[in-house]
């Protein structure tokens, strides 16, 4: 293992230029990573704030430009020069291998052997748990468990882990708080606060707002692949980043007229599965409900099952006022219930298709005649979402694995918005979107709604919540605790109720 | 505001054809480079044998490739859908075997639809093993490899059955031609040709792509992916007894073994060296075609110059193995771990 070496080693890079096969993602970009400091890297999707981290990370080659850490230039070919030159990337989308545990994942490429290269699970685990509660995960994450039990801010505590053990002089994250709860976020700013007071140099790529302003010295921002310009935090404001981010100004982006919902669209009485119990909540022609809760309440699985993709043990769900049981994701769609998942990687996207096969995936009956698929009506159905929802490729014809991160998760948007469904659950919709796109599919949200859609949102952020929904239901280990007519929902209210120890259902109702 | 439009270059990096680079992608420079090695091929065993360029001998390739090209396309959609099925060899001899021994009692109609029949249900077996006994296909089709195999074996004693070799049907399918192209030649291409436009032009080669892509985000799509796994296999089966009927018309008697040891492999190869991932979601029928070509050209062509046959496992393996090599350092694979 190595030693703890007194880190003070500033990154800088120099004219830094990338090319994918005529999409030109970085062009001539400098950027300054100082020891003892957190620069906040910011930009729209597909703004190559990814890319620049990957080339720092030796993942790709640049095309030109030149990087120095602590004043040594250096070039990195494979990832692996990059971590023995001291940095280290945490990825957007972190790889864990799915059979082994938690700390063979911590340790992979580099785990501690005994006496004829014999590898100790007790050993290893033991461990991870000490390295676990050295960063403050303790608490957080079993070192046992397998790779594939883990929920998205599992596995990314697992790939920051990873990246520390080996005392890593510049560190970069990758929006590494897009899956990690309010809690976990806390955690890891005390983590990367301690990280920046022992000097290390620390890069931070996110769309939240608030968290730059928390945690970043320095903030530079990026744009159609071209530095813009850096800023000290404390002399700057949101409004002049967002202006710097997308050229314009953008005003308030939450907050949409209310209107007096119709009839209930979907009514769920008792419902328990696996994961949830005894849930009842109804959702109307015309209304925003947002499901609140922290991380692991259980409103994924919620979603699932209303979709059709978990079995309902016990309880009603009603469609339309009649009561249906699905047995396939299939017959809840043909009901009109289209579901938009969390985990675009994993649940969503079909990576290695393009953008136009991806857009189209749910609604290719409605496209084809005879069991031949229009190609015009379709590209059309693809370019026009890409349009509206700003979708940053050269083509429809791009494969989806080619975006960047925000621009998937518009890809899988579309599908659903293509739908038409007269219900639709979004979950975490607008994970990883830059600032302009949140308020473009706020407004699509609005719009949806407008028309006697019943639109059920589950997010992690309060002010999204806030900003959008009739009605908040906040639930907590499976169950509701609470709901809160827009007019009595605050930030404060809806924590407590997703917080709270006592599970009564007495709560705030409205 | 999708594409930046491209800016003069800053420093360094050299502007890039797009045009002509945009092109080649759209014909596929995998296609391309088979079409290359093709050419090359062609070139050199030309050179060497003038033999090669003979109407006759071009025939000559054509149905010797056409067995081993049906299986190949077939198990191009099997694997395009995520799957594999390395049972189809078997099921060709089980077929051969079946249309032979129902010739002798019913004649050729009873026969040919028999044998495609029992192939179709061999199929319908591996796809239920594989999603009602959640088998994965590798292991489910391992045991129909022995299994159809043992069965073949079984209902024919081991031996070759029957005789066909005076049925006009038969004799048709083997020896005969259309418009001056021999009948095997069309067989492989409209089957080709079908399941190409199926894969490119329809909404269940659209899903079958994202079957083999993303299964999860297939089933939440709403796509019914039992049926399309059960479907596919039946499909693998039925093409797989198709070949095993001509296997038959060839050799003029239904052979369990011999005709069809080791197709399954020789499909694998022709599917991968034509640009199909293992891993599945992407492939096309077209690579598959090309390099069966590539590989019917240089068996014949080393065969034309009188190399030791078995030099020709040889070259298929090396084929295959730099093939892959190339596409993925093309792919800028990292090496690290084991490959994707
Ligand atoms: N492998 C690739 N092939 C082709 N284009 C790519 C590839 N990787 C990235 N790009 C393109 O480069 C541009 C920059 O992408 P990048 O992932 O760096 O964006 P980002 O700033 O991280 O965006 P986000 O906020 O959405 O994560 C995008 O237009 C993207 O489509
Ligand atoms: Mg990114």
């Amino acid at each position: 293992m190595r030693t703890v070496t007194q880190a003070s080693a500033s990154l800088t890079a120099r004219g830094i230029s990338k090319n994918f096969s005529g999409v030109r993602a970085l062009d001539g970009v400098d950027i300054d990573l100082p020891a003892g400091r957190v620069t906040a890297l910011m930009g729209e999707n597909g703004a190559g704030k990814s890319t620049l981290l990957k080339i720092l990370s030796g993942d790709h080659l640049p095309d030109a430009g030149e990087i120095e850490i602590g004043g040594e230039t250096v070039s990195f070919q494979t990832p692996f020069d990059a971590r023995s030159a001291g940095l280290r990337v945490i990825a957007q989308e972190p790889e864990i291998v799915p059979h082994v545990s938690v700390a063979e994942n911590i340790y992979l490429g580099a785990l501690p052997s005994g006496r004829l290269g014999r590898v100790s699970q007790r050993a290893i685990e033991e461990q991870a748990r000490q390295d676990l509660e050295r960063f403050g995960f303790g608490h957080l994450l079993d070192p046992a468990r397998l790779g594939v039990e883990l929920s998205p801010a599992q596995r990314q505590i697992v790939e920051i882990v990873r990246c520390l053990i080996d005392e890593p002089q510049v560190i970069c994250f990758d929006e590494p708080t897009s899956s990690l709860s309010d809690h976990e976020t806390d955690v890891l700013f005390e983590l990367i606060a301690r990280l920046r007071d022992e000097g290390r140099a620390v890069g931070y790529v996110s769309h939240r707002m608030h968290e730059i302003f928390r945690i970043a010295d320095t903030v530079t921002v990026l744009r159609d692949g071209r530095l813009i310009g850096s800023r000290e935090v404390t002399d700057t404001t949101e409004g002049e980043i967002v202006k710097m981010m997308v050229g314009r100004d953008l005003t308030s982006m939450y907050d949409r007229d209310r209107r007096e919902p119709g009839a209930p669209a979907l009514e769920l009485e008792d419902v328990t599965t696996d994961d949830v119990t005894g849930v009842s909540l109804t959702v109307h022609h015309g209304e925003v409900v947002a499901l609140a809760g922290l991380v692991g309440a259980g409103r994924t699985e919620l979603a699932l099952a209303i979709a059709g993709d978990r079995p309902v043990r016990s309880g009603v769900i009603k469609v339309e006022g009649t009561p249906r049981q699905f047995g396939s994701p299939r017959e809840a769609i043909a009901a009109g219930i289209a579901l938009a998942p969390e985990e675009r990687k994993a649940d969503a996207l079909v990576m290695v298709r393009t953008v136009r096969d991806n857009i189209a995936l749910a609604v290719l009956g409605s496209l084809s005649r005879f069991g031949f698929v229009k190609a015009r009506r379709e590209k059309d159905l693809a370019d026009r979402y890409i349009e509206q929802l700003h979708i940053r490729t050269p083509s429809a014809a791009q494969l989806v694995q080619n975006l960047s991160g925000g621009n998937q998760q518009k890809v899988v948007l579309a599908r659903w918005l293509a739908r038409d469904a007269g219900i639709l659950i979004l979950d975490e919709p607008t994970r990883g979107v830059d600032v302009g796109a949140k308020a473009e599919i706020y407004q699509i949200i609005d719009e949806l709604a407008s028309r006697g859609v019943a639109v059920l949102v589950i997010s992690s952020e309060l002010p999204e919540v806030l900003g959008l929904a009739d009605r908040v239901v906040v639930m907590q280990n499976g169950r509701v605790t609470g709901e809160l007519h827009h007019t009595e929902a605050t930030e404060e209210r809806i924590l407590t109720l997703a917080i709270a120890d006592h599970l009564s259902d007495e709560g705030a109702t409205s | 505001m999708t594409a930046t439009p491209v800016a003069p270059t800053v420093e360094g990096a050299p502007p890039r054809e797009r045009g002509w680079r945009r092109i080649l992608r759209a014909i596929g420079v995998q296609n391309l480079s088979l079409v290359a090695a093709i050419a090359v091929l062609v070139l050199v065993i030309g050179s060497q044998n003038s033999a090669f360029y003979l109407t006759s001998n071009l025939k000559t390739i054509g149905m010797a490739v056409t067995i081993s090209g049906l299986l190949a396309v077939v198990q191009t959609v099997v694997i395009i859908m995520g799957g594999i099925d390395l049972s189809v060899g078997s099921v060709a001899g089980l077929a051969s075997v079946a249309s032979a021994m129902l010739f002798t009692s019913f004649g050729s109609g009873v026969s040919l639809i028999g044998a495609l029949a029992i192939g179709a249900v061999c199929g319908v077996i591996s796809g239920s093993v594989v999603v009602f006994g959640r088998v994965t296909p590798m292991i489910a089709t391992l045991a129909g490899l022995i299994g159809y195999k043992g069965i073949a074996q079984l209902v024919s004693d081991g031996r070759a059955q029957g005789y066909t070799g005076a049925d006009p049907l038969y004799v048709f399918l083997a020896r005969g031609s259309v418009l001056g192209i021999p009948t095997l030649i069309w067989i492989l291409a409209l089957v080709a040709a079908a399941l190409h436009v199926m894969l490119r032009y329809t909404r269940m080669g659209r899903n079958i792509y994202a079957v083999g892509g993303n299964d999860t985000a297939a089933r939440l799509s709403g796509i019914d992916i039992n049926r399309y796994i059960l479907g596919v296999f039946a499909l693998a089966g039925t093409v797989a007894a198709l070949a095993g009927v001509l296997i038959t018309a060839r050799t003029g008697s239904g052979q369990p073994v011999s005709g069809s040891e080791g197709l399954e492999f020789q499909s694998i190869t022709a599917a991968a060296l034509g640009g199909v991932a293992l891993r599945g979601g992407k492939g096309s029928i077209g690579g598959t075609i090309l390099a069966v070509i590539l590989l019917g050209i240089l068996l014949n062509g080393m065969s034309l110059l009188g190399v030791n046959p078995f030099w020709q496992n040889i070259a298929q393996g090396t084929l295959l193995v730099s093939a892959v090599i190339i596409q993925q350092l093309r792919n800028g694979e990292r090496r690290v771990g084991l490959p994707k």
